[in-house]
């Protein structure tokens, strides 16, 4: 009988070939012949790529100069931002007044960061978003408190994206939820209409819808009565909306088991009741994610009434562009604006990421 | 005996019970004749407004304005137009442009769309990621924002036809749009179109033999393989029959433009550009989510009963991928087709951009903009017909 070796007991340590950075790049990186090609070419590209890119863009750029300051340069001319500002934010906002426009949007800001918390929704939340949006509303058209008058057809830049999408999701969600319910309907007049608004909706571009608000609604209205073009475009896309949204909360009505509606029945709750208090919260919540999705489209949807002629951000930037100082400076001005869209919605699907987990409450 | 009624109602049970108001059956109807009653009556109104407003602007109605000469030009077109053609035959060459932009762009979104959505799942690290970086990126942008982008990209960064950036040999980029070598024209190549046509139509036929010979006798044909060689191989015999012409129709630049070959205006390359890249993003979430959607254990399942890879591929993954897959995919095709009309804000005459100018010379807003909407429902509308159609076939038998 041999003893074991009590004092040198020695530890193999793994090879170096399997752990750290090395055993890092071999598992994700150079895991196979054709993953380490892959990853070569990939490399190869990038190198075409990324190295060009960085000098054009923080190299050989211009931040914040005049518009002769970029003529003689090779690399991204970033001045068309700073330069032009507060047109392509303001836009047609008198000068001097853009301070109303800038403070409704910290407001609006403001709200949305304060609505996040899932502490704060409550009954005061509504009355807070009320009392802000009379605020808003008052700062934006003035007429009070020594603000001179300014007219909806000149709101435009930022102001006018942010509203139409505020208010182009926050209108149309409660609207898609009735039409999903009438669709669901057992009533057959009720349903059909439902069914042929939301299928006629869904089958034609939006584009179609604002045209339809730009040049076919002002026939409908009788003589001398006019509506506002800002409010036409608005309710085009509320009512555009709301035929998804409508169809996402139909997916979460039918995933609903029969089982939830005959509780609700045999507990005696009349069809007001068992939606809301048993079916729509369940329904509701399953279908966050698309729901987000549909809003997200919703708001890059905004940028479309370029083509009715309204102000939006995208416009007032495109307006900046076609100033003979600036043309040619596109590329720049589009990724600057590129990347506010992105911050913008990457921070709605990830704060839906975020209350999906929290309202979890399977297993 | 006296005759028990057949059926007793509520009211006879209860007779001082319920109100009416409390009778859904009776509430439903006062409901639904409210709600169309209401229905009616708007569209009443808007009609008398609307027909009043025409007569006071003496606008005309219906579609007689069809007829007449359109009088505007139209940048490119698939079929014959001048501007002494008839509104009709503009709105032709849009609509055809529509279904040239959205055809071609399906074809490429689904092929991108498909690689990113590989790439996405694959094992290489970096791969992944790019792929992930790509989606979440393009995602995220306003598809209208990438069309006015690439269109600067091509108006202002590619230099002018005499410094045309020619990254290989017979293909052209700058601001006047892509210019590439086409084969000249030849007689082989409609002899290689009935070829190509004809091995299609002998794979379907050896498909079909195949499968009834292996329920007969239980051996397997090799038709996937033995189509794919078809395929390629009976128009290259035809070209070669022809005596394997190889001239080609090369651009060279003459003056300020290029003359030969086939030329992609900017307007045309920039809406492909934007809606390729824009679609494909989703159309790659579609194809991840539907290989995933595939348990592991089907795969292991079919290696166990001794497929090959390529068996398993074909026999197991794909048809329950594709369950999963064609119908959202079916929808960001429709959606594709409905942002081509996006081409009215770079100024490629595609079916609204058409009726837009209509619109405008006529005055006839109203039947321009139904024009949009029977069009454009006419492509949704029959897209979900197929749809139904394909659910109905594949979908699971359940017990």
């Amino acid at each position: 009988m041999t003893n074991p070796p009590s004092a040198t007991r020695e530890y193999l340590k793994p090879p170096i070939t399997e752990v750290g950075v090395l055993g890092w790049l071999r598992g994700n990186l150079f895991n196979s012949w054709y993953n380490s090609l892959l990853t070569v070419l990939v490399l190869l590209a990038l190198w075409q790529v990324v190295p060009p890119f960085f000098n054009w863009a923080f190299i050989n750029s211009v931040w914040n100069s005049p518009a002769e300051a970029c003529r003689d340069i090779d690399g991204a001319c970033w001045s068309v931002i700073p330069q032009n500002i507060s047109f392509i934010i303001f836009g047609f906002f008198p000068d001097g007044q853009q301070w109303r426009p800038g403070l409704a949007m910290l407001l609006m800001i403001g709200l949305v960061i304060y609505s996040k918390d899932r502490k704060h929704w409550k009954k005061s939340l509504g009355t807070y978003w009320l009392v802000g949006l009379v605020v808003m509303a008052t700062l934006m058209y003035g007429g009070v408190f020594g603000m001179p008058v300014v007219e909806t057809d000149q709101w435009s830049g930022l102001p006018l994206t942010f509203m139409l999408a505020l208010f182009g999701m926050v209108a149309a969600y409660p609207l898609g939820v009735l039409l999903a319910l009438g669709r669901r309907s057992r009533m057959p007049a009720i349903k059909t209409l439902c069914v042929v608004y939301i299928e006629m909706i869904r089958g034609v571009p939006l584009i179609s819808l604002l045209f339809m608000s730009s040049v076919m609604f002002p026939l409908f209205l009788p003589e001398g009565v006019t509506i506002d073009k800002v409010l036409r475009a608005q309710v085009a896309i509320i009512l555009f909306t709301a035929a998804y949204i409508a169809e996402v909360v139909r997916g979460g009505l039918q995933a609903m088991a029969r089982g939830q509606f005959e509780a609700a029945d045999s507990l005696g709750l009349n069809y007001n009741q068992t939606m809301r208090l048993v079916i729509l919260p369940q329904a509701l919540k399953i279908v966050i994610p698309p729901t987000v999705g549909q809003m997200l489209s919703a708001f890059k949807d905004t940028s479309l009434v370029v083509i009715i002629a309204l102000y939006d951000v995208l416009k007032t930037t495109k307006v900046t562009l076609s100033n003979p100082k600036w043309t040619g400076y596109s590329t720049e001005a589009y990724i600057a604006l590129a990347i506010f869209y992105f911050i913008c919605c990457f921070a709605m699907s990830n704060y839906s990421r975020k209350l999906e987990k929290a309202l979890h409450t399977g297993h | 005996m006296k005759r028990e009624p057949s059926i007793t109602t509520d009211s006879e049970l209860h007779p001082s019970a319920a109100p009416f108001w409390r009778d859904p059956e009776k509430r439903a109807i006062v409901f639904q004749v409210v709600a169309l009653l209401l229905v009616g009556l708007v569209s009443y109104y808007l009609f008398s407004n609307t027909q009043a407003n025409l007569q006071r602007q003496s606008i005309a109605t219906g579609f007689g304005f069809l007829d007449k000469e359109a009088g505007f030009e139209i940048g490119e077109s698939l079929v014959q137009y001048s501007a002494a053609d008839s509104y009709a035959r503009a709105l032709l060459v849009g609509a055809l442009n529509t279904v040239k932009v959205s055809f071609i762009g399906i074809v490429f979104t689904i092929i991108l769309g498909t690689f990113i959505g590989i790439a996405r799942l694959s094992s290489n690290w970096l791969l992944a990621k790019l792929a992930g970086g790509y989606i979440e990126l393009m995602q995220n942008i306003p598809v209208l924002l990438q069309l006015f982008f690439w269109y600067g990209i091509f108006y202002e960064s590619f230099p002018a036809p005499r410094q045309a950036l020619n990254p290989f040999v017979g293909l052209f980029l700058c601001n006047r749009g892509l210019i590439f070598a086409v084969p000249e024209s030849h007689a082989a190549h409609g002899a290689m179109g009935w070829a190509f046509v004809a091995a299609l139509a002998l794979g379907w036929g050896l498909n079909r033999w195949g499968r009834q010979r292996q329920a007969r006798t239980g051996q397997m044909f090799p038709a996937v393989r033995v189509t794919i060689g078809l395929i390629v191989l009976l128009p290259l015999l035809v070209w070669l029959c022809f005596g394997a012409p190889t001239a080609m129709d090369m651009p060279v630049l003459s003056g300020f433009n290029f003359q030969g070959g086939v030329t992609v205006s900017p307007e045309f390359s920039a809406l492909l550009l934007g809606l390729v890249f824009y679609t494909a993003a989703f159309v790659a979430e579609i194809v991840r989510a539907g290989i995933q959607s595939v348990g592991r254990g089907q795969v292991e399942a079919a290696m166990s009963v001794g497929l090959r890879p390529g068996q398993v591929l074909h026999l197991v993954i794909l048809p329950q991928a594709l369950r999963v897959i064609i119908p959202p995919l079916t929808n960001q095709m429709l959606s594709l087709t409905k942002n081509s009309s996006l081409a009215i804000a770079i100024g490629f005459a595609d079916f609204v951009a058409v009726t837009n100018t209509t619109i405008n010379q006529t005055g006839q807003a109203i039947e321009g903009v139904a024009l949009i909407m029977i069009v454009y429902l006419f492509f949704s509308l029959s897209t979900s017909m197929f749809m139904n159609w394909y659910n109905k076939k594949t979908a699971l038998v359940e017990r």
